[in-house]
């Protein structure tokens, strides 16, 4: 095979990659900026906070391997993409960081202030991620201001923070909000149980509609906005990407009507999934396009590793990614019962 | 300032804190570890109290070596972004490669480890620990080799404007790493055991737990003898291989200014940077220092006059740096031993000088590895990959000034804060002792232990759907 060959798996895995992330991430972010609004009390917001409890370090690896991906199989691409969205990323990091100690700090002092303000930095930083990663991925269907000289090592880059909340940013960032909050709505209600489950479950409902009308909008705006339809007019069968994301979507709601929130659940992960694969379809064979300067795009091909660590990099994927998808099913196995309150009070180890 | 400086100083001071955190999750992993398992096989309820107590303080600590990782990931694109762009097809693969083999194996199942006490059986509860353990050890090897290649890079071409990998052999057995690994793993080790004997000596001192706390020290205190002296013997290594490699860093690190033969040991010494010579050179042990860099006392030894001024590290800060780091390691090799001999002894808490020396000892090792990167890190400027490309060149373009300082200082409140809190819950967890009876945890593994002889299968009754 010749390194196209591995810059086109590469580009598969890094869509794979973060599919995998907001799926697993989603319900993570979800769950954790609801959790201010779900919980009525101190005991059922740590049954939500623990619901997620022994997996969410394991889902936000992820995105460290989606980052790490990027730079060891598209190196010119994870360059430039981190400098030029600087302090966007910066913002993220702090949420996420933020995000994580919450977590772990939330329940080891036995103080009411203490809690309650690591309760509202989980929200915040849960909510922050959600709309800045639909910012990011909006600006980057859309292209961001950049010029590359990739000859003469030329790279320069205009845009702002605040260029980045332009309306087909925001669109994207409302879109992801609300695809975590029904996502993770629907988390909790499987893995909690009673009345805290019935209401989640209930608040999946209601966020159903407005997501739907959100990825209306987003589907709609798209065609002026991006080059994103290019792919698909060019090649229809790929019609099926969207389809499916659409169809999973509708089936969220047909199950969650019924009560059957496990199969809600699981289209809600569809969902996430082919959207992200609808819109990595649309950027192929772009990484991240430029809006001023066609050539000045980066793409699998301009911006990629050599063939040699290519190669490396996909016999280490093929060997090691199918074990750590067995491992994590398998934890999530061990920890599928539903957690109730009685779980929590006593139990030292929780969070 | 400018951005140059300014990323410097934030990529430092990132990554000195996240390298408080990283050297006790890699010690006080295989330490918990190895108290689990003495449970697992003798049943004794203190090897299970070590175990969730010690296992305690590790996760507090763990939390921050977490999220400050993140950090040190995005800012090689964000900071550091031509470094990225020219070397990202060799430096890129490992940072991928431990996500893939390290990050996911650790982060898993410390989380099946912190919540699966009464949901898998005992043994494989154990299991899940030692996972986490050889997990964290193997993503400091990763990491260090990628480190070790800016060190000493090795199966490289320059070709494409950039340096491609040629031989990823090359890369995995760097010598360099290799040994960077071993010093820096047994460093963690060590500064682990000496957290345990402070912690230790702090109760004993109260006589708190004597029983608890002196089989802690005991433990302790033989690793902590054991890895010093690894620290010491495979840093000698290191600088062995340092005065092969990379001239500069060596002479920084003695302050040696002429190239000279036979070269003894100053045991007091005192650079003068500006005069280009030393100030102070006191108790010369003769011969030494070409003994100790190239094992034969006769050997040449390259001095800094011999490099122009722009190519010379900063000479001071690498060299005191370098004092301090063996004169700690020096410290913690007769503690850890007057800790072996008096911890056997019927009436240990009694040496109430001896104790309280060893809780004033828990910043001993912190420093020593503070210190020890100061050396690797300075003692390689101005390269960011030794002889292949200066730090200034690596500096990302579209960033600005402004944004550099928002972020370092961003950095600086948000780490602070953190920081402060993080050792505010580990003292208090530390003084505050292991639970007296196994509480609520106990009582359900008790009722775990019964479901389990009744339902067949790792996962218990418990784990309803
Ligand atoms: C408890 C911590 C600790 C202690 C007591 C020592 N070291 Fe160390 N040292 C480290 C912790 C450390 C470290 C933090 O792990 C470093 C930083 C980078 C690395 O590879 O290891 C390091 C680096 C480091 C380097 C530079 C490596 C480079 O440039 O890449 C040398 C030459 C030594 N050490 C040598 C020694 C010697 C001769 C010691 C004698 C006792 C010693 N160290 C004690
Ligand atoms: C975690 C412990 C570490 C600490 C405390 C540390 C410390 C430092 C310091 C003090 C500098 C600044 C040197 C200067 O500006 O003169 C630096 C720079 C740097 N280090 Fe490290 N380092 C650590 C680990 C690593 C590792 C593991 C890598 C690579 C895998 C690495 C890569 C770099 C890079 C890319 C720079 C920026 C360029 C430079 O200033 O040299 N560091 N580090
Ligand atoms: C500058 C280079 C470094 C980078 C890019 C880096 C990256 C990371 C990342 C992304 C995490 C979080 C993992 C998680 O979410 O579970 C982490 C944590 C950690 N890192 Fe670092 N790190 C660096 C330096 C080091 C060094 C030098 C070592 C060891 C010798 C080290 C060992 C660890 C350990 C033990 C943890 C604890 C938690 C964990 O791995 O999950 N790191 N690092």
């Amino acid at each position: 095979m010749d390194v196209s060959a591995f810059q086109i798996i590469w580009f598969v895995l890094w869509g794979v990659l973060w599919a995998v992330y907001f799926m697993l991430d989603g319900f993570v972010l979800g769950t954790g900026f609801l959790s201010g609004f779900l919980a009525k009390n101190d005991t059922e917001k740590r049954v939500l906070i623990n619901t997620v409890g022994p997996v969410w370090d394991g889902n936000e690896v992820w995105l460290i391997t989606a980052g790490g991906a990027t730079f060891a199989a598209f190196p010119t691409t994870y360059a430039l993409m981190f400098s030029n969205l600087y302090s966007a990323l910066l913002l993220l990091l702090f949420s996420l960081i933020v995000r994580g100690v919450s977590f772990e700090f939330r329940s080891k002092l036995d103080s009411t202030t203490w809690r309650g303000a690591w309760d509202t930095a989980i929200v915040v930083s849960s909510f922050l991620p959600a709309l800045l990663f639909g910012v990011a991925f909006g600006n980057i269907f859309k292209g961001i201001p950049m010029k590359n000289d990739f000859a003469a090592l030329n790279f320069t880059y205009d845009g702002s923070l605040i260029g980045l909340l332009n309306p087909y940013g925001l669109v994207t960032g409302v879109l992801f909000v609300l695809l975590f909050a029904v996502h993770g709505s629907l988390y909790a209600a499987i893995k909690t149980t009673g009345d805290l489950s019935t209401r989640a479950a209930n608040l999946a409902n209601k966020l159903w509609l407005p997501l739907l009308v959100v990825a209306v909008v987003f589907l709609g705006y798209t065609y002026p906005a991006t080059k994103l339809y290019d792919n698909f007019l060019k090649a229809p069968v790929l019609l099926i990407i969207p389809v499916i994301a659409v169809i999973s979507l509708l089936l969220v709601k047909v199950f969650a009507l019924k009560g059957a929130t496990y199969k809600a659940f699981t289209f809600s992960c569809l969902t996430i999934v082919f959207v992200v694969f609808t819109g990595v379809t649309g950027l192929f064979p772009n990484l991240i396009p430029s809006n001023i300067d066609p050539a000045s795009n980066l793409t699998i091909f301009n911006s990629s590793s050599s063939l040699l660590t290519l190669q490396i990099m996909t016999v280490v994927a093929l060997i090691f990614v199918p074990i750590v998808i067995a491992y994590k099913i398998w934890v999530y196995r061990v920890f599928r019962a539903r957690i109730s309150n009685d779980d929590i009070t006593g139990n030292s180890e929780a969070y | 300032m400018d951005v140059l400086t300014l990323s410097q100083l934030q990529f430092a001071a990132t990554g000195m804190f996240h390298w408080i955190f990283v050297p006790l999750t890699l010690g006080l992993s295989i330490l918990t570890a190895w108290m689990e398992s003495r449970y697992v096989a003798t049943g004794d309820e203190t090897w299970l109290r070590m175990t969730k107590f010690w296992g305690k303080l590790f996760l507090i600590n763990f939390a921050l070596g977490v999220v400050t990782g993140i950090t040190m990931e995005f800012q090689f694109g964000m900071n550091w972004s031509e470094y990225s762009r020219y070397v990202g097809d060799i430096f890129g693969a490992p940072l991928a490669i431990e996500a893939t083999l390290a990050f996911f194996l650790e982060s898993v199942f410390i989380g099946v480890w912190i919540f699966g006490w009464d949901k898998i059986s005992k043994k494989a509860h154990m299991i899940t620990i030692w996972l986490a353990a050889v997990a964290t050890n193997v993503s400091a090897l990763i990491i260090l080799l990628a480190n070790a290649w800016m060190q000493k890079p090795v199966g490289y071409v320059l070709r494409n404007n950039r340096a491609e990998m040629n031989d990823f052999l090359a890369v995995l057995t760097n010598p360099y790493g290799w040994i960077k690994f071993t010093h820096t793993l047994l460093s963690g080790y060590a500064l682990a055991a000496f957290v345990i004997m402070g912690v230790s000596a702090w109760h004993l001192l109260r006589k708190n737990e004597i029983d608890f706390f002196k089989r802690s020290f005991k433990l302790a205190a033989v690793w902590a003898f054991v890895t010093s002296i690894g620290v010491a013997v495979t840093g000698d290594f290191h600088a062995v291989e340092i005065a092969k490699t990379q001239p500069t860093k060596f002479a920084a690190m003695e302050s040696q200014w002429e190239t000279k033969r036979g070269v003894g040991m100053n045991l007091l010494l005192l650079p003068d940077v500006a005069r280009e010579c030393n100030s102070v050179e006191q108790l010369c042990i003769p011969n030494a220092l070409s003994f100790l860099a190239f094992h034969d006392g006769n050997a040449e030894i390259k001095g800094l006059k011999e490099f122009p001024k722009e190519l010379r590290p900063p000479v001071a800060p690498t060299f005191l740096s370098f004092r301090l780091m063996v004169g700690l390691g020096t410290f913690m090799i007769l503690a850890s031993l007057v800790g072996i001999i008096l911890s056997r002894r019927q009436n240990f808490s009694d040496y109430r000088g001896f104790l309280t020396l060893m809780v004033f000892a828990i910043p001993a090792p912190y420093l020593a590895e503070q210190f020890g990167w100061l050396v690797a890190e300075l003692g390689r400027q101005p390269w960011i990959v030794y002889g292949v490309l200066k730090t200034a060149d690596a500096v990302s373009k579209s960033i600005s000034t402004t944004q550099v300082a928002l972020s370092l200082l961003g950095f600086t409140v948000l780490y602070g804060l953190l920081g402060a809190i993080d050792i505010f819950l580990l003292v208090k967890h530390a003084k505050k002792g292991p639970e007296k009876d196994l509480a609520a945890g106990s009582l359900r593994e008790a009722l775990a232990a019964q479901t389990e002889k009744s339902s067949s299968g790792i996962i218990n009754a418990q784990g309803r759907a």
